[in-house]
């Protein structure tokens, strides 16, 4: 058995963890609140638009628009979204895994990936794949222009044909307590695929002009969709942080309660021992 | 065909937030090639905005909003509006506005450079805009 002293110094190390991941929890708590807003003001916005595109997209013809046509998949990007910072459960590595199961999808095309978030790129370059491009610190000050830039350039690698098809995989917030991992098309884009041929047949009136219009919209609706996919994932970190914080705070009180039971039988065994000392010592005299 | 309707219904969504939702007889709308209007029943329609006020005809009454650009699609009885921004008439603040005037004029004024010169424009164009569709909501 360890002796007292051992004992009460690991209860004082126990409780200062404990106080700390209280700490965490406390700002993790915090951030989510302002991320959550953000978040669920982005979003309907962003279905939105989604919606018109891809009903937009199944009426056009795929070949005047890069954005639009299905390529044979030889050159694959992905997009994963990690977080910066650790210590928010399995956060990083669900999406870490999610990006290598899409991975073995493709074992004939050359996949290369674009990694936001350090923590993926930390996993990942590490294994057996080709890093495109890394965007480091994008979560550090969330704003709208980075996920333009990103938006940007990945639309310019897609247009001169660096890429054939380009997948996301993120984080997607579902509440406090749950996080969903999704993998899914960024590009091409998907048109409507319940458009029904009546509906197909229908000649839309474009204002200035299909061209126009459709030139602008598709990068914008990429720009917006990453921006929203940013969001969501930030929003997603704060919540798998705070859950895996408060789990952290409960065991570390379970330990504390378990090493003070442990501490109290020492004690009590020490005292017991100098008891049977004296009293055997006194009897002795007799 | 369809059966037309006698109200389309209007959605109106920003990256902000906005979201609403109105039951509408009529609407007019800044496209970038002039105003337009849609009552029930319209071609289905996809155009650009641009800086102007959009009015609803609402079946409670008439509504006014102000945007700063975006997109709309009309297709069957469903009127979509991606703004940039927008907001309601009476929720915008008429001095705020005034002082977005003001301050844009100001820049122009100083002789910035050639972007900044752009920028201090656009900025001056939405605030005469906000101005302009609080005064007329006020006026009915």
């Amino acid at each position: 058995m360890p002796s007292l002293k051992q004992i009460s110094r690991r209860i004082v190390g126990v409780k200062n963890t404990a106080q700390i991941t209280r700490a965490m929890k406390m700002v993790a708590a915090a951030r989510l609140r302002r991320a959550q807003e953000n978040m669920e003001n982005a979003r309907p916005y962003a279905w939105k638009l989604r919606d018109v595109i891809a009903s937009l997209a199944a009426r056009t013809s795929a070949e005047k628009y890069p954005l639009l046509e299905v390529r044979d998949p030889q050159r694959i990007g992905i997009v994963t979204v990690t977080s910066d910072r650790g210590l928010c459960g399995s956060f990083n590595l669900n999406i870490c895994r999610k990006t290598q199961q899409v991975l073995s999808e493709f074992p004939e095309s050359d996949v290369q990936l674009f990694t936001l978030g350090k923590k993926g790129y930390d996993f990942l370059r590490k294994r057996e794949v080709k890093i495109y491009h890394n965007y480091p610190g994008v979560f550090q000050e969330l704003e709208f222009s980075q996920a333009a830039a990103i938006g940007g350039e990945i639309v310019s690698h897609y247009h001169f044909g660096d890429f054939d098809r380009i997948y996301l995989v993120y984080n997607e917030f579902k509440n406090v307590a749950q996080q969903n991992i999704i993998s899914e098309q960024l590009l091409p884009i998907i048109p409507h695929s319940e458009m029904t041929a009546s509906l197909q047949n229908v000649d839309y009136i474009y204002e200035p002009d299909e061209k126009g219009v459709l030139d602008k919209m598709l990068p914008m609706h990429i720009n917006i969709q990453i921006w929203r996919v940013m969001l969501e994932s930030y929003a997603a970190e704060q919540a798998a942080r705070m859950t895996a914080m408060e789990n952290a705070t409960n065991n570390a009180k379970e330990m504390v309660d378990d090493l003070t039971l442990l501490f109290n039988k020492a004690r009590q065994s020490a005292i017991t021992k100098e008891l049977l000392e004296i009293v055997s010592g006194a009897e002795c005299l007799k | 065909m369809a059966e037309i309707q006698d109200t389309i219904l209007v959605t109106i969504v920003t990256p902000a937030g906005t979201r609403d939702e109105y039951n509408v007889k009529h609407i007019r709308a800044p496209g970038s090639e002039g105003d337009f209007g849609v009552l029930p029943g319209h071609l289905p329609l996809m155009t650009s905005l641009r800086i102007g006020a959009i009015y609803l005809d609402t079946v409670q009454g008439q509504q006014v909003w102000s945007t700063s650009g975006g997109y709309v699609e009309v297709l069957g009885n469903r009127v979509t509006i991606l703004a940039e921004t927008a907001e309601k008439a009476d929720k915008i603040e008429l001095e705020r506005a005034e002082a977005a005037r003001d301050r844009a004029l100001g820049r122009i004024s100083k002789k910035a450079t050639d972007l900044d010169i752009a920028r201090a424009r656009l900025a001056l164009n939405r605030a005469i805009n906000r101005i302009k569709t609080v005064k007329e909501s006020r006026k009915d």
